[in-house]
């Protein structure tokens, strides 16, 4: 619990400081302080586990029939980097409380910081390898939010989709390294992984797996050809580049490398990817870094070149060479961090971050060019300084592998010292020098509190520098023996080993490199140089720019030749697909099991002539006739509903029934709106070839589909049913849901979460409608009244709709139809009732009641009926849910599952013995919903009809009148 | 009558397929009503065709091969009353786009031949 705390923490505080307001800039430090702290109390309170060399695991089932569980393991690697995590961490924090402006909305760079330190956590801390991706991930989504804080500056967008798009896709190559993994020791547990080492090295998959996770650690630890991402990530804030750029996150991927070392080193393909990569990246890092204007870029190129030497220790993979990464690890993280916060600083006082303005800082900023000349030092690798250990012990690993054959490693790595001694000095320039005029702002020391983090690591580089044995040591060790197991290796940290090849390289590097500068700076003219030379061809980011702009326009190129915006071939690949995937994947019909067929009935047999000929008709007329169209696909709905009579399924024959009926008025209303189509008298105009192809294509389909469903409908009709739960139903629904009619029961007690998802779907539908409806304007040549109403002979033609239900030719009916309301209600209630134990049911009573209403819309006009009866049926629709809703939730009040029903049993006077369900409450949701559905739907588009008599040249009124009149409905 | 069921099923399937494969909005609303009760028969054909046997039980203890299959009646139910709420969505499209488009075409726009 302790452990998941750890992790659960930051995210937390995470959520809590996104909740907070713009200008706390104070909570949220104070809040993410806290965080840190607590984090570091619960480290240590792990300590005295992970030093007695204990594995502190917590697990959590989290698709347990998957094999994986959520496992957090500490072990001595894990507790000092989470160490790291939390201490850097603290320390950005107090920082970023004084860079940060009050302009800013800290509350999301809080927020991004604090989730990014509880996914760094979840990666450090992960003990399967699968929630390690995707914790990583996250830290990848984290560090593309925060590089991209200040959004409204270009350069942080690009840097920050640049550094996700390149991070995201190896930890998309992780992910698929870490399946393969998985596939080859059966177990994603890290354990079971680590200990698996040989088992992986001779599974013909090895080469795969690693070069999949080392595509992932690689893009993540910005190593070349990966490395351009970082310089463009220094668009985040400078407290983002500090942590993120500089301490953890870039060290996510070497760490990931030592994390598998025990499972995949120890092969030439390790030494070969890794440390190549490792050596290539060191470098390009250090020699492109001297030729840097920006602080932040030079520190970047620097941050690569570091990277790439812990790289190179990963890849020569000795025991000692593992020491010296992790060490170096730590060590980089201090002195980098410390560099970072520096050269923020300078930024804050300055106003620049231009190593061609920047002079004479020292007489302004004493305190702070002290530290960061100390900090650059370690940097370059002074003695006393904690980078001259973990370089030296660099030095003496290549001196240890190259030997007498690849001597060229250790020039490599002299080289790589001479240039990171030319860039410490190109930085530390800042600092001297006559003091420059004219900077942006002028000067002075940080707040105290500002520098304290860069005092704090300043004084631990020096701390480790002279006395490693017992300040970082003990550390070490831990992390050294968790990777290493008990074979880790005697290694000496201390200051002085005696005059030995190491220390004349470092010698040499020192002196190389001191004299390297001088030479740029007099003989090349380092400070006005554009660009690099030799390598400003190799431009990594201009590369990534191109892929994507070719990503970009080879999509766009297929979704122009493969792709389409028109909808009849879309529809026509899916008929065809329809057809031909069934045809490919049915195989051989089963052997013909015939059950007794039912005989021909005549009856049965003529209904369907007429049912299938109007359904052809339709087809038919659909084009010119919409109205006969209509008429006829009721045909064919009412044939439907008859057969579900005939086939024993009554509730199906009302619901057809009744929904045919609305439909068809709600179309009718629609027809309107169409434009016309006219049939020209001298018959159709004979249609180019290419329409009779397309013709004929679609009749084919149309053909082949038909076919095709039936023979499938017959193909099943004739085969005896296998078991199924219907059974079930019909024993349990008198019995366990106290009604008799078995679908009724199935659809509000057996099956009435399906039911609940039903009425939302039509309530939500039934706003949609509405809400298009309110912004719908009508095409302005169907606006006015119709050609054939406007027959002046008529009188109706000059009466509103309520006229002429009122006192015109319509009185009659309309006076029939009024008697015919509260009959119709009551057949509703009277089919609602019945629903439990006979046909009928909420459906049904919901449409017969809407029908009710609609008929009375129909005959005497919208503007009639609204004025006697006021019908809202926005609140039947939120009552019915909330009642159906409610219904279910009191199951719970009782202690049974959602949606359990109950049957009450109440003797009535006069009435008799009247059987009350739970289930008949749920239903009176559904009825309330289908009514509420029904009406919202018919009324929003009967309105139309009333905005569209308003005459033209009143569209501003009408707009006002017509939202208010959207709200009465 | 399997038979006779069957071949209709086809039929209203074949002119559903035939209909919204046209370049009307209209027609392609009829083609879809129509596929609709196609595929609701099928659906309901599932459960067998059953006469004069309607899943409602008189007393508990039944033998439950004498009932029609409630279950794809159930399904149906459901279907039809989804299938309202999707024509009428459907024909607010229609209306909204002849509104927006000046086009009664599927694609918003005449055809250019």
């Amino acid at each position: 619990m302790l452990l998941a705390s750890l992790v659960l923490l930051p995210f937390l505080g995470s959520v809590l400081a996104a909740l907070m307001p713009q200008d706390a800039r104070n909570r949220e430090s104070w809040l993410a302080i806290g965080v840190a702290v607590g984090g570091l109390a619960i480290a240590a309170a792990l300590f005295p586990q992970v030093a007695a060399g204990e594995v502190v695991r917590a697990e959590f089932a989290w698709l347990p029939a998957e094999g994986l569980d959520f496992v957090l393991r500490v072990d001595g690697l894990a507790w000092v980097f989470s160490m790291l995590v939390l201490a850097i961490g603290l320390l950005v924090v107090l920082y970023a409380r004084y860079y940060m402006s009050p302009e800013d909305p800290v509350p999301r760079f809080f927020a991004f910081l604090l989730a990014f330190m509880g996914s760094m956590l979840g990666v450090v801390l992960s003990g399967n390898l699968v929630q390690l991706v995707v914790f990583w991930e996250l830290t990848s989504l984290t560090s593309f939010l925060l590089i991209g804080y200040w959004h409204h500056r270009a350069d942080a967008r690009r840097g920050a989709r640049m550094a996700f798009t390149v991070t995201a896709t190896g930890g998309l190559c992780l992910m698929a390294g870490v399946l393969v993994l998985g596939h080859i020791v059966g177990s994603y547990d890290l354990d079971v992984v680590l200990a698996a080492g040989d088992q992986i090295r001779d599974h013909e998959l090895y080469l795969p797996a690693l070069v999949l996770v080392a595509l992932g650690a690689l893009t993540k630890s910005a190593q070349f050809p990966f490395h351009f991402w970082l310089p463009h990530a220094m668009a985040a804030p400078t407290p983002v580049s500090s942590y993120l750029h500089s301490a953890t996150m870039v060290k996510a991927g070497v760490f990931l490398l030592v994390r598998l070392w025990p499972a995949l080193a120890g092969t030439p393909e390790w030494t070969w990817i890794i440390g190549g990569a490792g050596v290539c990246t060191l470098l390009i890092g250090a020699f492109v870094a001297i030729f840097q204007h920006d602080l932040k870029g030079l520190l970047a190129y620097s941050t690569i070149s570091h990277l790439g030497l812990i790289t190179v220790l990963i890849g020569i993979g000795t025991p000692l060479a593992i020491v010296a990464a992790i060490f170096h690890i730590l060590n980089h993280a201090t002195f980098k961090a410390s560099l970072f916060m520096a050269a923020g600083i300078i930024d804050h006082e300055t106003g620049t971050r231009d190593l061609r303005v920047l002079r004479g800082l020292r007489h302004k900023l004493p305190i702070t060019a002290t530290l960061a000349i100390v900090a650059s030092a370690a940097m370059a690798g002074v003695p006393l300084l904690n980078g001259f250990l973990s370089k030296e012990m660099f030095f003496a690993e290549t001196l240890h592998v190259g030997g007498d054959r690849n001597w060229w490693m250790s020039y490599a790595a002299v080289a790589m010292g001479m240039f990171s001694v030319a860039y410490s000095l190109r930085f530390i320039s800042v600092f001297f020098g006559t003091p420059a005029q004219g900077l942006p702002r002028d000067p002075h020391e940080p707040p105290r509190w500002m520098r304290f983090p860069v005092e704090l690591l300043v004084l631990a580089c020096l701390v480790v520098g002279v006395a490693p044995g017992v300040s970082i040591e003990p550390l070490l060790h831990l992390a050294v023996v968790a990777t290493l197991g008990e074979d880790a290796p005697a290694y000496d940290l201390a200051v002085w080993h005696g005059f030995n090849l190491p220390l004349l390289m470092s010698v040499c590097a020192l002196v190389g490199g001191m004299l390297l500068y001088g030479v740029l700076r007099r003989h090349f003219d380092l400070a006005r140089r554009e660009r690099v030379p030799l390598l400003h061809r190799l431009n990594g980011a201009q590369a990534y720019e191109t892929t994507m702009l070719q990503l970009t326009r080879g999509a766009e190129w297929l979704l122009r030749r493969v792709g389409t915006r028109r909808l009849q071939p879309q529809l026509m690949l899916m008929m065809l697909a329809l057809l031909l995937i069934p045809l490919l994947l049915a195989g051989a019909p089963p052997a013909w099991t015939v059950i007794p067929v039912r005989g021909f009935d005549p009856i049965f047999a003529g209904m369907w002539l007429i049912g299938a000929g109007c359904a052809l008709a339709a087809a038919w007329m659909a084009k010119y006739h919409r109205l006969a169209a209509l008429a006829l696909v009721g045909g064919t709905g009412i044939v439907t509903a008859a057969t579900f009579l005939w086939l024993s399924a009554p509730d199906l024959a009302l619901t057809q029934l009744m929904v045919e009926t609305v439909t068809t008025v709600l179309i009718l209303l629609g027809l309107r709106w169409l434009p016309p189509r006219i049939e020209s008298i001298a018959g159709p105009v004979q249609p180019p070839w290419q329409v009779w192809t397309r013709r004929t294509r679609d009749l084919a389909l149309a053909v082949g589909g038909g076919l095709a469903l039936a023979a499938l409908t017959h193909a099943v009709l004739v085969h005896p049913a296998s078991d199924t739960i219907a059974d079930f139903f019909l024993l349990n629904a008198l019995g366990g849901g106290g009604g008799s009619n078995v679908v009724n029961v199935l659809l509000v007690d057996f099956r009435s979460f399906d039911t609940l998802g039903e009425i939302t779907v039509l309530a939500v539908v039934a706003l949609t409608v509405y809400a298009l409806l309110r912004r719908f304007r009508p095409a302005p040549e169907s606006a006015g009244i119709p050609p054939q109403q406007r027959f002046e002979g008529d009188p109706a033609s000059r009466q509103s709709p309520a006229e002429q239900a009122g006192s015109g030719y319509l009185l009659v009916p309309g006076i029939y139809l009024r008697l015919l309301l509260p009959f119709m209600g009551v057949i509703a209630v009277y089919f609602f009732m019945r629903g439990h134990n006979l046909p009928g049911g909420g459906f049904v009573a919901g449409l017969i009641f809407a029908v009710a209403i609609l008929v009375q819309y129909m005959l005497a006009g919208t503007v009639w009926v609204e004025s006697r009866l006021n019908l809202r049926p926005h609140r039947w629709l939120g009552f019915g849910l909330l009642l159906a809703c409610t219904t279910g939730l009191g199951a719970w009040w009782f202690g049974h599952p959602f949606l359990t029903t109950h049957t009450a049993h109440v003797e009535w006077p006069l009435v008799g013995e009247l059987h009350l369900p739970s289930a008949f409450v749920f239903d009176l949701g559904v009825f309330a919903v289908v009514v509420g559905t029904t009406m919202l739907m018919l009324v929003a588009l009967a309105h139309q009809s009333l905005r569209a008599h308003r005459h033209p040249g009143e569209d501003l009124t009408a707009d006002g009148q017509g939202g208010a009149e959207g709200r009465r409905i | 009558m399997e038979l006779v069921l069957a071949i209709s099923v086809g039929v209203v399937f074949g002119a559903g397929i035939w209909l919204i494969l046209r370049p009307r909005t209209f027609q392609l609303i009829t083609g879809l009503l129509l596929m609709s009760y196609a595929v609701n028969l099928v659906i309901f054909a599932m459960g067998r065709l059953w006469v004069d046997k309607p899943p409602i039980t008189p007393t508990p203890a039944i033998d439950p091969a004498q009932f029609a299959d409630p279950l794809p009646q159930g399904l149906v139910l459901t279907a039809i009353v989804i299938g309202f709420a999707t024509t009428a969505l459907y024909l607010v499209m229609m209306i909204g786009a002849r509104g927006l488009s000046g086009s009664d075409h599927v694609d918003g726009e005449e055809p250019r031949e």
